[in-house]
């Protein structure tokens, strides 16, 4: 919900620390159902358009498959994410187009277009590449501020624009 | 208007337990998922620690060890053929969710890396082994993100924020389920061959809880009034790292990775209490030795009633890259800094080993000979397998919700492919219209939150680390009180959308009737064992109570049968760490 005119997560902010009288609304950009109640399924319907989930048909080995933990590391931010939909609601694109994909899809892109086991980045970097995808970002942090697991979402998004010009993974 | 809906299976919840059954039954049978919360918000995703199976990874392992372990760990009430079949399974079911994407931290090779975990050891108690598969600190999260995302791929249905009331029993086999759609208020008849109770936990009977708000045993509780049994709900876990005053789980994993507890006078305790294993011995001794040594005085704070939990002498780099949620938690809710000083904890109600009882196959049975019910089934925390006995080891829980997950999903859509729809009764909601009537219509004499209120303080103080048949008989009185209060509690917001008034009445509803049989259960128990402790008599009793508890609610009363243990190889000894 909005506090304080900021999007956050009432579980996760002290009374103590905000300035009184305390001013709470509902999310932005999401339509409201009664209260603070927002309907999520536009949120969740970008998400799933991203193919967020392993894509990888090979065999699978008897075993694990192997990843290093560099290769590991590469994607660990963007698993954090619990897709309470604080960033994509907090981004000024998404309240005036809601066809954006907005960062919490793109985050979720992410973990999979850089975790060596995938094998779909390609057309997930098609996806985000088109007139509704990444590069409607305008970098203005709202994302990644209001982020309660501290991902770097703008960042991530930036990863995912290089990812789509150079296809360097 | 209630709506009707037609399904093969239809599995409650959507945590670990349900979202793995349900990749496994919408492969084979037309599959709903209803769940009361969105999936993402399912309490799977708190759990900290990791999942143990024996992989051998980093050291030598072996799923016998395991099973062992856990036996022992479960003060050898645990049904032994069970803990066989889920160490054996561990390991498969650790490999699966690698294959479907869950990013396991890893060894410098590249395989899944491991780690200790409270009771977990090589060859039969020598030492601590590493055993525990872990996603940093964020295991839970990661499996059900995992689960949720294959779930999406499968193109699994689902009913976010639907809420079961009510299990439709016909010609003693399942015929459906009723369900509010808490955006409308509407009612829903699910008409279904099988059912699968995956609903969790039942944390929130007691006041310092883990377990979050959702956590109110609506499962069990609906299971009990269509006159089914629960069984051992005398066994909850009391784990030792709560936040001090709100129960926040730190996870076990801080002392996995070396993290120690002291009292007021910064000794590290538990080496008296468990020499060998020390501040990794299962859960239930170390609540229990802060209890004592709390109650002997050497507690901290203004009101000598917490100890510490010490990672400050750690490195800074381990701590925040293998403990970030914890250092966190401990930042935000106690202003304390973990890299220089002890956070305050004390036990908090954790882990319910007790539930719906299953066989195996995650069947639910009805009986003390095991008799199963026709397309009933129940995994995850709200079932009673019994895979933890009377103490749950660490990230077992974890393991229990895949492995018997998948179980009960294989098993319920195999039942559906052969079974015919159970004819529905003429008028299948008519119970919960009228239960929803009554909280909705009647005067407000009381009010909901001061019967809860009540209800968690009351079983805090008489039936949680520590109990007597004084402060079970009094609480015994307090829940029947409560129970006649609640008749004349009522609610103040009519409306039909998200009326979380009307929510958070029928819930209360369902922690009486739980907490009804749990002390029922607690004070018939004369022996301690597990996560029940009684301070009148403080011995283990195999003789008489190496047994099971069977609980039903009959016309109001509690009444209590037994079953036997089943016990392959491991006969019970002397239970030191």
């Amino acid at each position: 919900m909005l506090i304080n005119g900021v999007n956050r997560l009432a579980c996760k902010v002290l009374i103590k620390d905000l300035k009184q009288p305390i001013k709470i609304e509902p999310i932005r950009g999401l339509k409201v159902e009664k209260d603070l109640v927002v309907d999520m399924e536009p949120f969740f319907a970008q998400y799933r358009k991203v193919l967020p989930f392993l894509v990888n048909d090979e065999p699978a080995p008897e075993r694990e498959r192997l990843q290093s933990p560099e290769e590991r590391a590469r994607f660990d931010d963007t698993t954090k994410c619990i897709l309470c939909a604080a960033c994509t609601t907090s981004c000024p694109v998404y309240w005036s187009d809601d066809e954006y994909h907005g960062p919490a899809a793109i985050v979720n892109a992410h973990r999979f277009i850089f975790d060596s086991r995938d094998r779909a980045a390609h057309e997930r970097l098609e996806i985000l590449g088109d007139a509704e995808g990444a590069f409607k970002c305008r970098t203005t942090f709202n994302c990644t501020d209001a982020c309660p697991r501290g991902i770097h979402v703008t960042r991530a998004i930036q990863e995912v624009k290089q990812a789509i010009l150079f296809e360097k993974l | 208007m209630t709506q009707y809906h037609t399904y093969d299976s239809v599995i409650i919840g959507a945590g670990g337990a349900g979202l793995r059954a349900a990749l496994e039954s919408s492969k084979r049978v037309r599959t709903a998922v209803i769940t009361k919360l969105y999936p993402t918000r399912s309490h799977t995703g708190a759990a900290q620690g990791g999942m143990c199976a024996a992989l051998a990874n980093v050291e030598e392992d072996n799923w016998e060890w395991h099973a062992y372990d856990t036996i022992k760990g479960g003060d050898f009430l645990s049904d032994q053929d069970a803990v066989e079949i889920m160490c054996r399974e561990a390991i498969d079911a650790v490999l699966d969710l690698e294959r479907m994407g869950l990013p396991f931290n890893r060894t410098p090779d590249g395989k899944i890396d491991q780690r200790r975990f409270g009771g977990h050891t090589r060859n039969h108690g020598e030492a601590p082994v590493k055993r525990a598969a872990y996603a940093a600190d964020r295991t839970g999260h990661m499996i059900l993100q995992t689960l949720f995302q294959q779930c999406v791929k499968q193109g699994v249905e689902f009913f976010d924020e639907y809420y079961v009331l009510d299990l439709i029993l016909s010609e003693d086999r399942v015929a459906g389920l009723v369900a509010i759609q808490l955006a409308t208020g509407e009612l829903h008849v699910f008409h279904t061959k099988t059912v699968l109770f995956a609903t969790g936990g039942y944390g929130r009977v007691f006041k310092v809880t883990s377990n979050a708000h959702a956590l109110t045993g609506d499962g069990p509780g609906v299971v009990l009034r269509r006159g089914l049994p629960l069984e051992d709900m005398e066994f909850f876990q009391f784990h030792p790292t709560g936040i001090y005053g709100i129960g926040i789980l730190l996870s076990e994993a801080a002392r996995g990775e070396g993290g120690i507890i002291r009292n007021a006078n910064g000794e590290r305790f538990m080496e008296r209490y468990a020499p060998t294993i020390k501040d990794l011995a299962p859960r239930d001794m170390v609540s229990r030795a802060i209890y004592f040594e709390i109650k002997e005085g050497r507690g901290a704070g203004p009101n000598k009633d917490y100890v510490y939990l010490h990672v400050d002498h750690l490195d800074p780099k381990v701590v925040e890259e293998k403990l970030p949620d914890i250092t966190e938690f401990a930042r935000i809710y106690l202003n304390v800094e973990p890299l220089k000083e002890g956070v305050p904890i004390q036990p908090t109600a954790h882990y319910a080993m007790g539930g719906i009882p299953t066989n195996v196959d995650a069947q639910v049975i009805q009986d003390a000979s095991n008799t199963p019910v026709t397309g009933l089934y129940a995994a995850g925390e709200c079932a009673c397998v019994s895979v933890h006995g009377a103490n749950r080891l660490g990230t077992n829980s974890l393991l229990d919700i895949v492995v018997f997950g998948r179980r009960a999903g294989i098993g319920m859509a195999e039942e559906a492919q052969h079974l015919d729809l159970a004819p529905l009764p003429e008028h299948p909601e008519a119970d919960v219209e009228r239960m929803l009537t009554d909280l909705t219509e009647r005067t407000r004499l009381e009010t909901i939150g001061a019967i809860r209120g009540e209800l968690q303080q009351s079983m805090d103080d008489n039936c949680g680390v520590f109990r007597t048949e004084d402060t079970l008989r009094a609480q015994t009185n307090k829940i029947v009180e409560l129970q006649d209060r609640y008749k004349r509690a009522g609610i103040q917001d009519k409306s039909r959308a998200y009326n979380t008034d009307l929510l958070e009445g029928v819930e209360l509803g369902f922690l009486l009737d739980i907490a009804q049989v749990m002390v029922a259960g607690a004070r018939a128990r004369t022996e301690s064992r597990g996560g029940h402790y009684r301070g009148d008599f403080e011995a283990r009793d195999d003789v008489n109570w190496m047994k099971h508890s069977l609980a039903w609610k009959i016309n109001g009363d509690t009444k209590l049968d037994y079953k036997p243990v089943t016990v392959t190889n491991y006969q019970p000894t002397e239970r030191k760490y």
